[in-house]
């Protein structure tokens, strides 16, 4: 089984998470894009920390600067001000190739809209990723613990959005990331099809001790966090611990 | 300005390195059609305009010794319009500053008036003044080659006699547009054969010509037969030693400027086609892209009520202002590239006037060509854009679809890493835009190859027929037969080495209706200085009796090994009798025919007679040996071969260099046209692939492997499928150039492949590393929010 050959497994549990030493530390980091003429604030003085194992939950509207954060947590953006630390280093001075080697090595993403290249197979997808990590586990593993090894020879076109979506998950954890970054992971999939996923990424959490974060605006999923994170323009404005951890087939929407 | 046509502009500049690619192919096509047909137009009209100005004659004919009054029976021939009779004679020149003998030929004018046919075009001087029978005319060519101004002074061994001859004029004329002696050089060698003109009286006084002559030309009407003519007036010319009359197609100068002008004409169509049909490619392979990555504005644009028509006709013009550009520059830089080009052809066809005018005809058909090619180029992309209805185009493209294909059935991609199979399925899946991209690049290829190749046959050429078959330093006629003593006298002069004695004859050949004019060349059968060559490049030993004949002249007569030959002697006895062709020969100069020259001495009835030798030569002694050559009278002239093989490479080094370096230039231009726009597409189309493999932590150069490494196979596959296409283009070229006078042969060396390879690779390098380039403004969030 996977879980066997994934080095040290945290136990997540709310009080151990939030006494340990913060995976990401940001403060006061602001996000302007120039959009043709006008400067939109995406971010607006954000400080946050996120615990080893913990899943966090960032909850919020379309616009609300969660993406953003995201991107630049994992590496994607560049903050126009503040500071982000991942574990001891500062990534805010980092420049693209340092970034391109955090990305290589520490960060797993997941996309809304998959994005798996459709001249691999399920199996190569991940691959691709096997070949450039340090110590990566087996591709066959990372498919099989995302339920999805009798279907590692097709190509992305000939498999459903839920299936492409555990193929995503699988890629990103395969490389064994401290970090695993979903964006709207369940926005593009019908209901059963997204707990299906959500389900696949609350296994990765507890059993290989991935400290996750994901974003959404669907409140529902919330329940399956240990951690709640909202934003609202640009700003958290409330952070929480979540009382009862729901699993994700409790979850309904 | 409407709002579609905004569009249009907007996005032209946007794509603005597709669109430059695509000018300039486009250019360098339309350029070299302007550019060759105005050449091609040019060279036809100016020889047309000087034929007539200067009346060239229809018919020719050569004799011994003619009474005058056989010019009235001849202009009695019906057909004749007009007739004049010359003496022409080549004699050896001391020509100040030449250390090597020179030929001159000197050609009769009359004294009190212009010529009735083949007049001469004064350049410089005048006309030799009346009772002044020194004073000439010589050639430009002849007197640029040796520095000769009128007021100059040239020696001249007039049978037998040392004469001062005064030059007062340059002249020009039709019968000498490619001025060459004739026989045995068909090369210019301005340097050392000249054509004088000179009084008439003052020629027949030195050989006892006065009251004759021994060259006839006559202009026919416009009804007449040229063959009947040449029949009637062979039967009234041979009892004065006629060596047989000939049209304007054996005029050596004109068959000469005629092949040009035809030759030109083929390739001022051919090569410019495979321009267009490329710029055609590429306007394919952009626009079929324009219009996938429009869909939905397709599909906005139609919701809204615009016509199939006006959307189809709105991407046509896209098409185009793209092309418009190149064909404007093509048509500006043709028309002036055409001017030095058609100069360039000034320095071996000798015109008095060359017409260089802006042919509307030809800049229409230009326009035309390149709007058929856009037409051509965008017909799949407009078809698609007019056939796709709005409902289908709001929904996004379907998304690319890969199955199991030929490398997973033989299970080549276990061998391969990710990367690498992502590579060969995306050209799997398009086998045709990789097939086309490849074939775009093999044209670029074959295009090298064709250029560089004219280099390489012209050197085999040179080497197979002037240091295989005639591996004499200099050849030496006799002024007419002679005993064959002769040699030896020749044999003691000092410098000689070796000697070896030939007899040449005219004759006709017939077999059938086939007729050719050419010489027999008695050859000794132990000689070592002319060789008889196989096409495998076998020495073959003289056949002890037949003729024996070069495949070229066999292939004219449709005669093969063991056929018999009519053989029709136009000297001395004028004999006839049959010959078997007792073997065939390769060459790839000229029609010539070879006999053991005892047999042919049989055959003529005559005893051991000689027309010249072939010499081997001490290069110390050489100089003082040609001196002394050309002080003899007995000998009429010495080819050198050293000299001749000079004049010919420098006379074609020029233009062969000028249109290397130009295609060249076009062939680089496609090449990076060709995989810069591939790698564009490509990195547009896969953009969100190229965004994914960045998050995943790829580096840019991992990607540009990804990105590049299909146009480096694409390239790579292309090059040898470009050698073949190349080695096919030539062989057409050779065939379509194939002439009497000479063949090229196809003869392409590892140099011009290598050059070839070299050339593309490095246009492949420089266009991979543009694209490269713009790897670094990939936008990896923005591409990951938006569905495909």
């Amino acid at each position: 089984m996977a879980a066997e050959q994934a080095g040290p497994v945290y136990r997540a549990n709310n009080d151990a998470a939030v006494q340990a030493a913060p995976v990401f530390r940001a403060r006061n980091i602001s996000k302007v894009y120039r959009m043709g003429e006008v400067d939109v604030s995406a971010l607006r003085g954000v400080d946050l920390d996120l615990y080893a194992g913990e899943l966090a939950v960032f909850l919020g509207a379309s616009g609300s600067g969660k993406s953003t954060l995201l991107n630049i947590l994992g590496g994607l953006d560049v903050p126009s001000g503040g500071q982000v630390f991942y574990r001891e280093r500062e990534m805010t001075g980092a420049d693209e190739s340092e970034r391109t080697g955090f990305r290589r090595k520490s960060v797993g993403f997941v996309f809304q809209f998959y994005n798996l290249i459709p001249s691999l197979t399920a199996l190569e997808n991940v691959e691709l990723v096997t070949e450039i990590a340090e110590h990566p586990m087996p591709a066959e593993d990372a498919l099989q613990l995302v339920g999805l090894e009798p279907r590692m020879h097709h190509f992305p076109a000939q498999m459903s959005g839920g299936e492409q979506q555990r193929v995503a998950i699988a890629r990103a954890i395969a490389k064994r990331p401290e970090v695993l970054l979903c964006d709207e992971p369940t926005g593009a999939l019908d209901y059963a099809t997204g707990k299906r996923v959500l389900e696949v990424i609350e296994t990765v959490n507890s059993t290989l001790g991935t400290t996750t974060a994901v974003i959404t605006h669907n409140v529902a999923i919330a329940d399956m966090a240990d951690r709640v994170i909202r934003l609202r323009s640009g700003e958290i404005f409330e952070v929480y611990a979540n009382p009862v951890k729901k699993r994700p087939d409790e979850l309904s929407w | 300005m409407s709002i579609l046509n905004r569009k249009v502009f907007r996005e032209l500049a946007r794509m603005r390195g597709q669109v430059i690619a695509i000018t300039l192919v486009m250019a360098c096509g339309i350029m070299l059609y302007v550019s060759s047909r105005h050449t091609y137009i040019s060279l036809l009209q100016s020889q047309e305009s000087y034929y007539a100005l200067y009346r060239f004659a229809d018919v020719f004919a050569g004799v011994k010794r003619a009474p005058a009054s056989t010019a009235e029976e001849i202009a009695r021939i019906p057909g004749v319009s007009r007739v004049r009779t010359r003496i022409v004679m080549d004699v050896n020149l001391d020509v100040p500053g030449l250390d090597e003998p020179a030929t001159g030929r000197l050609v009769s004018m009359p004294e009190r008036r212009r010529p009735v046919l083949n007049d001469v075009a004064i350049q410089a001087g005048r006309y030799p003044a009346i009772g002044r029978p020194d004073e000439v005319i010589i050639s430009e060519a002849f007197a640029e080659a040796n520095g000769l101004t009128p007021g100059d002074r040239i020696g001249a061994v007039i049978n037998g006699r040392q004469k001062a001859l005064h030059v007062v004029g340059i002249g020009l004329s039709p019968e000498y547009v490619y001025e060459v002696q004739g026989t045995g050089s068909i090369f210019p060698d301005n340097l050392r054969f000249g054509v004088i003109w000179m009084a008439r009286d003052a020629l027949g006084a030195a050989f006892d010509m006065e009251g004759g002559f021994n060259d006839l030309s006559a202009a026919l009407s416009s009804e007449a037969s040229e063959r009947d003519v040449i029949d009637r007036m062979d039967l009234v010319l041979e009892p004065y030693g006629s060596t047989g009359a000939y049209g304007r197609d054996s005029q050596i100068s004109h068959r000469f400027l005629m092949d040009e002008i035809i030759g030109l004409s083929v390739s001022s169509n051919f090569t410019p086609a495979v321009f267009l049909g490329i710029a055609a490619l590429l306007l394919h392979i952009v626009f079929s892209r324009m219009v996938r990555a429009q869909r939905d504005q397709i599909a906005i644009m139609k919701a809204f009520g615009y016509r199939n028509l006006t959307i189809g006709w709105h991407y046509l013009k896209f098409a185009f202002l793209a092309v418009s550009g190149g064909t404007l520059l093509g048509i500006v830089g043709g028309f002036l590239i055409g001017r030095p080009l058609t100069a360039l052809y000034q320095d071996y066809y000798r015109f008095p006037d060359l017409v260089y005018a802006l042919n509307f005809e030809v800049i229409t058909l230009a326009a035309l060509i390149s709007v058929s090619a856009a037409f051509l180029g965008t017909l799949h992309a407009l078809r698609s854009a007019m056939a796709l209805p709005p409902a289908e185009a709001m929904r996004p493209d379907a998304p690319a679809h890969f199955r199991p294909l030929a490398m997973e059935r033989l299970g080549v991609h276990r061998m391969l890493s990710p990367v690498w199979r992502m590579i060969f399925r995306n050209m799997e899946r398009k086998p045709v835009k990789t097939v086309l991209s490849a074939f775009g690049i093999a044209m670029a290829v074959a295009i090298l190859v064709m250029g560089r190749f004219t280099f390489d046959s012209i050197e085999y050429l040179i080497d197979y027929q002037f240091r295989t078959v005639q591996r004499e330093d200099a050849a030496v006629v006799f002024a007419g037969p002679r005993p064959a003593r002769a040699r030896f006298e020749l044999a003691h002069l000092p410098g000689v080495v070796r000697s070896e004695p030939y007899r040449a004859v005219p004759v006709r050949l017939r077999s059938g209706h086939r007729m050719k004019q050419t010489a027999i060349n008695g050859l000794d059968p132990a000689g070592e200085l002319r060789q008889l060559i196989d096409r495998d490049g076998r020495i073959l030993p003289m056949p002890p009796e037949g003729i024996v004949l070069t495949r070229t002249l066999a292939d004219l007569l449709a005669v093969r090994e063991g056929d018999m030959v009519a053989v029709e002697v136009l000297e001395g006895s004028r004999m006839r009798g049959r010959l078997p062709v007792s073997l065939l020969v390769d060459e790839l100069i000229g029609i010539s025919a070879y006999m053991d020259n005892r047999a042919l001495n049989r055959f003529l009835g005559e005893g051991t007679t000689i027309s010249g030798a072939y010499l081997s030569v001490d290069p110390l002694q050489a100089e003082a040996l040609y001196r002394t050559l050309k002080e003899t009278p007995a000998v009429a002239g010495v080819a050198v071969r050293e000299a001749v093989i000079k004049g010919f490479e420098d006379s074609i080094a020029e233009s062969t260099s000028a249109t290397t370096f130009t295609l060249t230039v076009f062939a680089c231009i496609i090449a990076c046209g060709m995989v810069y726009n591939g790698a564009r597409i490509a990195l547009a189309e896969r953009n969100r692939e190229m965004a994914s493999l960045r998050v995943l932590g790829f580096t840019e150069r991992e990607i540009s492997v990804v990105l590049l490494g299909e146009q480096a196979i694409v390239t790579l596959m292309a090059i040898p499928i470009g050698f073949l296409i190349g080695w096919g283009l030539c062989y057409l070229a050779v065939d379509a150039t194939a002439q009497e006078l000479y063949r090229m042969p196809l003869v392409i060396t590892g140099k011009t492949y290598g050059f070839a390879f070299l050339v593309v690779s490095a246009a492949a390098v420089v266009s991979a590393y543009l694209v490269h380039r713009q790897l670094r403004h990939l936008d990896m969030i923005g591409v990951l929010k938006i569905q495909e």
